[in-house]
């Protein structure tokens, strides 16, 4: 081990049921390093973390700690902890209602004789802790008392405290304002001079340029490389993320399909924003067209398309429908306008898994005819039969529940669900997220086919390529903003360099 | 197979169980050295006044046990949309009862003995109490489903509450309405209890509602996936306002039967612990406190159980004062056939033996 090493993980790999989660993966972290670990969602960032802290249980591999005899193989977090590596999750772990000295050293309190907790060295060495890394706080007062970024640093502190050579932060500043950030990375910082190794998990760009000496990029369960932050700009790190090398698929755009800027307006949105989610944006969409919301997760993306449908109620600005100017206050509204909205998180927003698929394909059609107008139990059937033969729904029958489906199969009855509403503008956030390659060509014909029949799309994909493939606009959105529209011919440098911002772009 | 299938039924269970509370019943009659079926019998009777009654003992648990399945009806709605349970019930049926005898008899009366000393029709009474009940569960449901507050806490200031203004509204008597136009409802109509006849009503027109519109699946869905259903465009929010006011209402029908029954507004007793039956009965009706998929037919299956179990312990003799024990270990078992373990224990022994029996053939 090079001396200045504190961390090795070599060749780990783990699978998940039908899926390689990571693949043979190295990970190398220094003393007194902020070391970014990126990649975009399911590219193995938490799978690798979890087999670090012992949640998960790799195969293969092998996994050294600085003064640790031998490879290190944790079962728990209380393992993980005994070897001196701490975790602090986006979610603040502690009590709120307890005291931040309280908090500090919960579980390992110093005692009196008596055994019972030495309140007055507890108190003294928690005010020495904070006062070390710089944050202002009074210990005797209870956490609750205190804001979100300091719970996360007095997180931190806790961690920090416990004889920690390795502090995994995951995904700490993303409930945390900009000065709020600022604070937090001093006490990286501090704790980076004491010669801590930090491994920073985020999604936002900046802060990785912030805060970061080494960046290590996962993709698809596999190492792409370890680089200074000096040899890897922006666009670069982008590109690595996402994949420069994808599967050059013949184009499915019909000829002519750019052309959709006399079609009459479907949308215009002037100055619509959601407190704390997206700022004010204005937006319009032809009727025929499919527009891409590019950016990176957390970019506010699928905020952006909640707001026009009124799953979250837009706090300012006006919205026309078909030209007509529209009061949204809640998704059926929405619908009543003739939208659509497939969420990205399908199990939490979209399937209702006790209900049959039957029952899941016609939820949004009856809903818009109203409680008292039951569509017929023929009806109901018939429409069923009709989509899961469509879009070649694979279940053992129409009355299996949904949740027995696979993730694929659930999706395709959602969008069932919504093709039966005829909608003319459906919005598509991540319609093929964690689904086969197969199947992921087939929605992308059938939003192609949607639009050739008049029908507006919005469609949000991390795959840039596939949006390449189906859009013919893109709005490009960074940190909770649109930042910008991409118009004509649409190329994968162009997407990045606007997706990656900053100095960069051009 | 088909044995299979029938095993498969969500409302198999139940059934088993109320068949074997009724069973103990024929065990007793034989060793009684009574007719097997004596349990079963069902008979007309004269009563006091020379009229024909329908009685026997199924007459009697389908009579007494109407109250807990109307609040069932209700109760199970609301644990399907909220994942909760409306406790307030019972108070709210003896709120109700002595709102509408109040009404009836006018405040500060404390009897009537006559229609011609009625201060405003019955019916207003009846409506009002029905309105009252309404007003009860838009209530509950106002705060369950607009303010997020947790239902057993939402309803826990009506439970306690209700029952206080009732007696209030009596001004702490216990207020007797001998008129046999409002003892009807807890009386005959012809030869047939009315109290069967209402839950009856009661059943059928929301098995109808359920069966004709769409608001079975519009519950569930929302008590399946909250979220989900509203960005499918279901007013979530709504639909769980509008089962705690079904609730509310059909409190107010059965406080109007129970107090009907007794010819009077006896706010201390109308109701009492009811709540805890309707629970248990859409728990006995094999559906999950924790919501979305409901079974009605289960429910009311579950409330008749509970008033065999309590009449079976009259048959079998036991004292008023005991039967609450032996009602518990009854249920201690319903409830442990019907846990999930154990069903799955059963399954696999099931499977092994018949694996065990096709090996000793081989």
């Amino acid at each position: 081990m090079e001396n200045n090493v504190v961390l090795t993980m070599r060749g780990i790999s783990m699978t998940f049921p039908g899926v390689k989660a990571l693949d043979n993966v190295d990970f190398t972290l220094r003393r007194g390093e902020i070391h970014a670990l990126m990649g975009e969602n399911g590219a193995g960032k938490s799978t690798l973390i979890k087999c670090l802290t012992g949640i998960n249980d790799f195969e293969a591999g092998e996994i050294h700690v600085d003064g640790v005899e031998g490879a290190v193989k944790n079962h728990s977090t209380q393992d993980a902890q005994n070897v001196g590596i701490s975790t602090v999750y986006q979610e603040v772990n502690l009590c709120p209602n307890l005291s931040v000295a309280e908090n500090l050293y919960i579980g390992r309190e110093p005692m009196t004789p008596l055994r019972t907790i030495d309140r007055k060295t507890m108190i003294k060495k928690a005010d020495e802790l904070v006062k070390r890394l710089d944050i202002k706080v009074d210990v005797t007062q209870n956490l609750e008392n205190y804001s979100l970024a300091i719970q996360q640093m007095i997180a931190i502190a806790r961690a920090s405290d416990m004889d920690c050579k390795v502090l995994i932060l995951d995904e700490p500043t993303s409930s945390l304002d900009d000065s709020e950030v600022e604070k937090l990375f001093k006490v990286m910082n501090q704790l980076k001079s004491e010669g801590v190794g930090i491994i920073f998990v985020t999604h936002f760009l900046e802060q990785v340029y912030a805060v970061c000496d080494r960046i290590t990029v996962l993709r698809n369960g596999t190492l792409v490389g370890e680089y200074p932050i000096a040899d890897l700009p922006r666009v670069k790190l982008v590109a690595a993320m996402m994949g420069k090398d994808f599967d050059d698929l013949a184009s499915i755009k019909p000829e002519g399909f750019e052309d959709r800027h006399d079609a009459p307006m479907q949308i215009e949105a002037r100055g619509l924003s959601h407190r704390g989610t997206i700022k004010p944006f204005d937006l319009d969409i032809h009727k025929g067209e499919v527009i891409g919301l590019t950016g990176l997760l957390g970019s506010g993306r699928s905020e952006l398309a909640r707001s026009i449908y009124g799953a979250d109620k837009a706090h300012t600005g006006t919205l026309k429908v078909g030209g007509q100017e529209a009061r949204i206050n809640q998704p059926l509204d929405a619908m009543n306008l003739g939208m659509g909205l497939l969420p990205d998180d399908r199990k939490a927003e979209g399937i209702i898994g006790d209900l049959s698929v039957r029952e899941n394909i016609i939820l949004a059609l009856q809903a818009k005819r109203g409680m008292f107008k039951q569509l017929s139990r023929a009806k109901q059937e018939e429409i069923a039969d009709r989509y899961i033969d469509l879009l070649q729904i694979k279940t053992a029958t129409r009355e299996t529940p949904i949740k027995q489906l696979s993730g694929g199969n659930q999706q395709k009855a959602i969008l069932a669900r919504w093709l039966a509403t005829d909608p003319d503008f459906l919005i598509l956030d991540e319609p093929t997220r964690g689904i086969d390659i197969g199947t992921k060509t087939e929605i992308q014909k059938l939003i192609i086919q949607l639009s050739q029949e008049g029908k507006s799309i919005m469609f949000i994909s991390s795959e840039i390529e596939e949006m390449l493939r189906t859009c013919n606009r893109m709005a490009v959105l960074r940190d909770g903003a649109k930042v910008g529209e991409l118009d004509g011919e649409l190329t994968q440098e162009r997407v990045m360099a606007a997706i990656a911002g900053g100095a960069d772009n051009d | 197979m088909t044995k299979k299938k029938l095993t498969q039924n969500p409302l198999f269970l139940p059934l088993v169980c109320v068949v074997l509370v009724l069973a103990v019943n024929v065990v007793y009659d034989i060793a009684q050295g009574n007719a097997f079926y004596d349990f079963f019998r069902i008979t007309m009777q004269a009563s006091a006044s020379g009229e024909q009654l329908l009685s026997g003992r199924l007459v009697t648990i389908l009579n007494r046990g109407s109250e807990v399945a109307i609040l069932a009806i209700g109760m199970t709605l609301v644990v399907s949309a909220s994942a909760g349970t409306d406790i307030s019930v019972g108070s709210v049926m003896s709120l109700c009862a002595s709102f509408c005898c109040m009404l009836g008899a006018g405040f500060g009366v404390s009897a009537v003995n006559d229609p011609s000393e009625f201060a405003m029709p019955l019916i207003v009474g009846l409506i009002g109490a029905l309105v009252m009940g309404c007003v009860c569960g838009a209530f509950n449901g106002a705060l369950v489903a607009y303010l997020n507050i947790q239902p057993m806490v939402a309803t826990l200031i009506l439970w306690s509450a209700a029952r206080a203004i009732g007696l209030l509204l009596c001004n702490n008597l216990i207020v007797y309405v001998r008129v046999p136009q409002y003892q009807v409802f807890g009386g005959y109509i012809g030869f047939m209890p009315t109290p069967i006849i209402i839950a009856a009503i009661c059943i059928v027109v929301v098995s109808l509602v359920l069966k004709h519109t769409a608001m079975g699946m519009y519950i569930q869905s929302v008590g399946i996936n909250k979220k989900a259903s509203r960005i499918a465009g279901l007013n979530s929010k709504r639909i769980i306002f509008m089962c705690y006011l079904l609730c509310g209402l059909c409190a107010g029908i059965a406080g109007i039967v129970n107090s009907s029954r007794i010819s009077s507004a006896d706010a201390n007793n109308i109701g009492l612990n009811m709540e805890l039956d309707a629970i248990l009965a859409v728990a006995l009706g094999g559906n999950s406190l924790g919501g979305g998929k409901f079974n009605l037919a289960g429910s009311i299956i579950g409330a008749y159980t509970i008033q065999a179990i309590t009449t079976t312990m009259y048959n079998l003799g036991v004292s008023s004062a005991v039967a609450p024990v032996f009602k518990a270990v009854v249920v201690i078992v319903i409830v442990v056939i019907q846990a999930p373990p154990v069903k799955a224990w059963v399954r696999k022994h099931a499977a092994s033996r018949s694996t065990g029996k096709e090996a000793a053939h081989a």
